[in-house]
This record gives C-alpha cells, structure tokens and sequence, in this order.
C-alpha cells in the first residue's frame, strides 16, 4: 500500500512539471499562437534556474531565474511570428534547436555542481495522516500552487472581460482588432506569459523534480505538454488532469521496475511517449470534434490592414 | 518608425541574399559570443569557417558529415514543400542504422561486397516503415504528424539503446552497450586512400538530380507542391492530398534511412548509442536554409557540416564544448527565418504622425 502512496506522490510532482507547460502553452494557444520551442525554453530555463540555484542557493531566484529566461526566449519568438510574420512552426522549432544547443553550452561547467540538500517540504498536521499524507501532502509549495493557478486561469479565461478579449484574439483576430483590441500586443503578453511558465516547469525539473543538471534533460516533456493542450481539447481543467495522467504515465515505469516487471527498462522507458502517441490518434480520430474545439486562429498569422 | 509593407510579389533579390544576410548575422553574433567567453573572435571564427576548408583532407571530412546531411535534407524539402511536417528524420535515420546494422552483423568471413546492396536497402526500409507509422497515424486517425514524428523520435533511441545493451551487445565488448564490430566487407566503399569519403556522395548528388526532376520536371512533384501552397486547389485539381503525404513521408523517411545505412556501415562501423549525431534535426536548418531547393541544399549541407567541425574543433583546441554547433545551427535558422520576411515584404520608412 505504502508504495501507491509513493506512486501517487511521484506522479502528482511530474503532472506539475507537464501542466506549468501545458497551461503555459494553452494560453499561447488560446490567443492563436502554437510555439513548438517548449522544450527549448525548457531546457535553457532548467540550467538558469538550476545556475541560478548554485550560485545564491536561493530556490525563488531560481524558479524567477527560469521565468525570466523563458519569457525572454518566448518574447524573440513572439516578435517574429507576431511582427514579422514568419511561420509559426519553424521559428518554434528553431528555438528548439536553438534552446538545446544553447543550454548544452551553458550547462558545461554545471555537469557537476551539486544543490546543498533542503529540507522535505510538509504540509502541517495533514503530513501525518496515514498514507493519504505521504500521497497527497508532502509536496513542494509548488505542487499546490500550479493547481490554484489552473483554477485561476479558469475563472480568468471563461469570467473575466480580460479573458474574453484574450479568447476573441484567438477566435477572430480580425474582429478584435477591429473593435479596436491591439491584437499584436495581446497575443505578445500571452505568449510571454507562456514562455514564463514554460521555464517555471524547466526550473522546476532542474531545482526540484531531478535537482541536477544533464544536456537535454528536459527529454521530451516539452513536446508532450504541447501534445497535451490538443488531449485537453483547449480546456484548462483538462489540462490539468491530462498532466497528472502523463505524469503517472511516466511513474509508471519505476513503479513496475519496483515491483520486479520483467520487460527491458528501455520499453518501459518509451511508455510516456508512446502513450503520447497512442491518446493522439484516438483523440484526432474525430476532425469535426478538434476543429470546434480549437481557437479558430490557430497557426495563423496576423497583420492588421493587410 | 519602421513599417513593413507588403511586395507585389516576392522578392527575387531577397530570395538568395535572406540566406547570406542570415549567415553575416550569425558570424556577428558568433563573434560576439567569443569575445563574451573571452577567446579570441578570430580564432573562434577560423575553427568554424577556415580550417574545415584548408586542404584537400579537410574538404573530404567536410563532406563525410555533409552527405548523411543532405541526404536527410532532400528527403525532408519534398516534405516541407508539400507542407507535410516531418521533424522525426532523426528517429527515422536511427531504425535506417538499426535495420542495417541488422544486415551487416548477418555478415561473416564468407560474405562478398554484394552485402553492401542489401544493408543500404534495410536501411531505406527501416527509416520508410518508421515514417510510415507517422503517415498511417495522420492518414488514418488524423494525428498530427509533428508530434508523432517527434515522439518517434525518443522511442527510437530507447529501441537503439535495448539493442546494444542487450540482444545485439558484443559479448566481447568489456560490457559496453554496443554491438561487435561489423566485417570489413560490410563497409560501405570509399572513393579514395586516405579520406573517409564513401560513395555516399554520389548518392547525396544523385538524390540532387533526383529531386530536382521530380519537383520541377513530373505531374507527381508538381501535385504535392500545389497540395502543400494550396490545398483547396489542389483538390478541385484532382490532386489526392492523401497520396502527397504518404509520397512526402515514404520519401523522407527512405532518405534518412539510407542516410542511417552509409553512416552505420561506414564512418562507425558498428552500432552504438552515439549513432545519432543529431544530422536528422540539423537537416531540418539544411533544407530551410537551402530554400528546399536541390542545389540551395548543397550549399547549406557544406555549411552546416563546417558547423558540425568547428564545434569539434574548438571543443579540442579551444577548450570550448562541441554544443557551440546547435547554438549556431539554431542562430542561423533564426536569423534566415527573420530576414525572410525581407523577400515577402519591404521595410519602409514611416514618419510616425503627430496626434
């Protein structure tokens, strides 16, 4: 029993990892923006978050570190693909390439570097409640906090004006603009605010998910937040949950380890992205249910008078 | 300020300046990077764009990483140019390895050089049955073939690592996870003594002729670049959209296979997990950069591969890390993507009007 605690506890920690990105994502998305450079914002956010860490041993400056590097690298490409019109997937997969390379050669002199231990974190009383406790409530601060964030960005998106702007630039860039939204400086300000919390999840993989840091060690979690934002059909709550199921997709694999499975780690090692695979063609199955779901202006550029 | 204002048509100017504007932007940037890590920006510079082409050996070695690079790119331009996005060639060139390595270590003392035949076909068929999956699942289920290529991807090396950590391990290898040698009749002919240039060249420059002809000279290559620019016309043309993507895919994915085939059986010599070099998303900088045209791409493969060797070169001479490639790689196609909106559009001057 005491195990499935532990499986629980480990899949709620890499389900915060994929839904920072997914929400992050999902904003960009929602305002008609699709950035395929996640994992190398990702990445690039893990090693200054994790620099950053070593050097003040401040976790705060490091997961700010990570924001600033994320909305920063988010905001190059937000300028290109917003104002200089270039495709969206390309100048997403350039930052990819850019991001792995880039934290590889910044990470260099940190392959060895070590974080000082911290203390576990716990949540008062509630920790010493049988396995409930050590399942549910000896997370980092984090762990809670993407979880009020998803709920706020609910009410924000669905009950605010604000939110409503946001969704109309994603829906008809046109018509926004033409009732005199600035769509271009909407659709920035998402997608940097996209990219921050792109690198609080690479910071978060760095600092506290695996505190070390290793060339491209972000492994994929970036494409399958983005895999994730198409499962949640573009709804935040579902996001949320398709993250904790992802996350315990790629807990799984340890967990049978554990318990003595005899298959070759390596195949256990694929579940996370074949089931990426798998849940995309169900879920694409039907095109008419993707495309009333999806914000219409996705991938599309915008140029207003053009 | 400065506006961008639309051209009437592109820019036939633009269209081959973008990419050597993108390149002086990268050196600038480069340079500065250097002078940021207090090395000399000279010798930085000679690392990545003079010794790789000072004498007769190093041009050879140019092309050794230039061919599995164009060869990957040629492929991946019918895919870009039918808007068919393969990312996953990097996947699809680790099974082209893994089915030709399959072949080679069927080779024993007896075998002739005719195996060299079929482990470059297993290689084609392994990299078409790994993009084949990808275009099953969009052409079946819809998927979205960026993300399934990409996934492809890192299941592809976890099935590249099972293979050499166990069924395939040499078991005289002192327990590291790679396969035995292959036969020396295995490798894949070289041209001449003393450079490791193979005969892949002439497969890159065939597969040049090749795509040139199909893109710009049959009905074929002329449906899928319609059904990539405008896929409503292509329709009301008669032009099935499905067969474009299994055509770009197939195409693609034989490309990267092969490409996995000449450097499994060649430069390597046997499997190892180090057998991706990352050529498959390099590839990806090569035909953009190329213009997804046949003889751009020709340009570009020498160029990245300069990349690949200067970021070796200033690993062991400069004390830097060889990942100083992916950082200009990835510069580069920044940059080309951010000049390119020279070739669709013109940056006027406008006075900004007082309120």
């Amino acid at each position: 029993m005491e195990s499935y605690a532990l499986l629980l506890a480990a899949t709620l920690n890499a389900g915060t990892v994929l839904a920072l990105a997914s929400l992050g994502l999902l904003i960009n998305e929602k305002v008609g923006i699709v950035n395929l450079g996640a994992e190398g914002m990702m990445l690039c956010a893990a090693i200054a978050g994790f620099a950053t860490v070593v050097t003040t041993g401040s976790d705060v400056m490091g997961f700010a570190a990570g924001m600033v590097v994320g909305a920063v690298l988010a905001g190059m490409f937000g300028l290109l693909v917003i104002w200089l019109n270039t495709n969206q997937y390309a100048t997403g997969l350039a930052l990819t390439l850019f991001g792995t390379g880039f934290s590889a050669f910044v990470g260099t002199s940190f392959v060895q570097a070590k974080i000082p231990e911290r203390a576990a974190f716990a949540v008062p009383y509630l920790s010493d409640i049988p396995w409930l406790g050590a399942a549910l409530f000896r997370h980092h601060p984090l762990v809670y906090l993407t979880v009020l964030f998803a709920l706020g960005l609910i009410w924000f998106l669905y009950r605010t004006r604000s939110g409503l702007i946001m969704r109309s630039v994603g829906e008809s860039p046109e018509s926004a603009h033409a009732l005199g939204y600035p769509v271009r400086l909407i659709r920035l300000l998402a997608v940097m605010v996209g990219g921050a919390l792109c690198g609080l999840a690479g910071a978060y993989i760095s600092v506290i998910y695996t505190p070390l840091w290793v060339e491209g060690m972000v492994a994929g979690k970036g494409w399958i937040a983005l895999a994730l934002t198409t499962f949640a059909t573009w709804r935040p709550a579902r996001v949320l949950l398709g993250a904790y199921l992802f996350g315990g997709v790629t807990m799984l694999q340890f967990h049978l380890q554990g318990i003595g499975v005899d298959v070759p780690s390596q195949f256990l090692s694929m579940l996370p992205y074949v089931a990426t695979i798998v849940v995309l063609a169900l879920i694409s199955r039907n095109p008419q249910w993707i495309r009333i779901n999806m914000p219409t202006s996705i991938g599309k550029p915008f140029y207003p008078g053009a | 300020m400065l506006k961008l204002e639309a051209r009437p048509e592109p820019s036939r100017v633009w269209t081959y300046a973008s990419p050597l504007l993108a390149l002086v932007i990268t050196v600038l940037i480069g340079t500065l990077m250097f002078a940021a890590l207090g090395k000399d920006p000279v010798k930085g510079l000679q690392m990545f764009f003079w010794l790789p082409i000072q004498s007769g050996y190093a041009w050879g070695e140019l092309l050794v990483k230039a061919t599995p690079l164009l060869i990957i790119a040629l492929g991946l331009a019918v895919c870009f140019r039918s808007n068919v996005w393969n990312i996953g060639a990097e996947g699809q060139y680790i099974i082209g390895a893994i089915f030709a390595a399959g072949v080679a270590l069927m080779a024993d003392r007896t075998t002739g050089a005719w195996i060299v035949v079929p482990i470059l076909l297993a290689g084609v068929l392994g990299g078409m049955v790994w993009a084949g999956i990808t275009a099953l699942l969009r052409d079946r289920f819809h998927a979205n073939e960026i993300l399934v290529s990409l996934m492809l991807v890192y299941v592809a090396v976890q099935l590249l690592s099972y293979l050499v950590g166990g069924p395939w391990k040499d078991p005289m290898g002192f327990n590291f996870p790679q396969s035995k040698t292959f036969e020396a009749v295995t490798r894949i002919p070289r041209l001449f003594t003393g450079s490791r240039v193979s005969i892949g060249v002439f497969f890159a420059l065939l597969g040049v002729i090749g795509l040139w002809i199909f893109l710009f000279r049959t009905r074929a290559g002329f449906s899928l670049q319609v059904g990539g620019l405008a896929p409503a016309a292509a329709r009301y043309a008669g032009f099935s959209s499905r067969k474009a993507l299994w055509t770009a895919l197939l195409i693609s994915g034989g490309a990267a296979g092969l490409a996995g085939a000449l450097e499994v059986a060649g430069p390597i010599g046997q499997l190892t997990p180090y057998v991706p070099a990352g050529y498959g998303f390099a590839a990806i900088i090569v035909a953009y950069v190329g213009r997804l045209h046949p003889v751009g791409m020709v340009l570009s493969a020498l160029l990245m591969s300069m990349f690949y060797i200067g970021g070796e070169l200033a690993q062991s001479r400069l004390g830097l890390t060889k990942s100083l490639t992916g950082v200009f790689q990835g510069l580069l196609l920044f940059s080309l993507l951010a000049c390119d909106t020279l070739v669709n559009y013109r940056l006027t001057l406008h006075k900004r009007r007082s309120a």
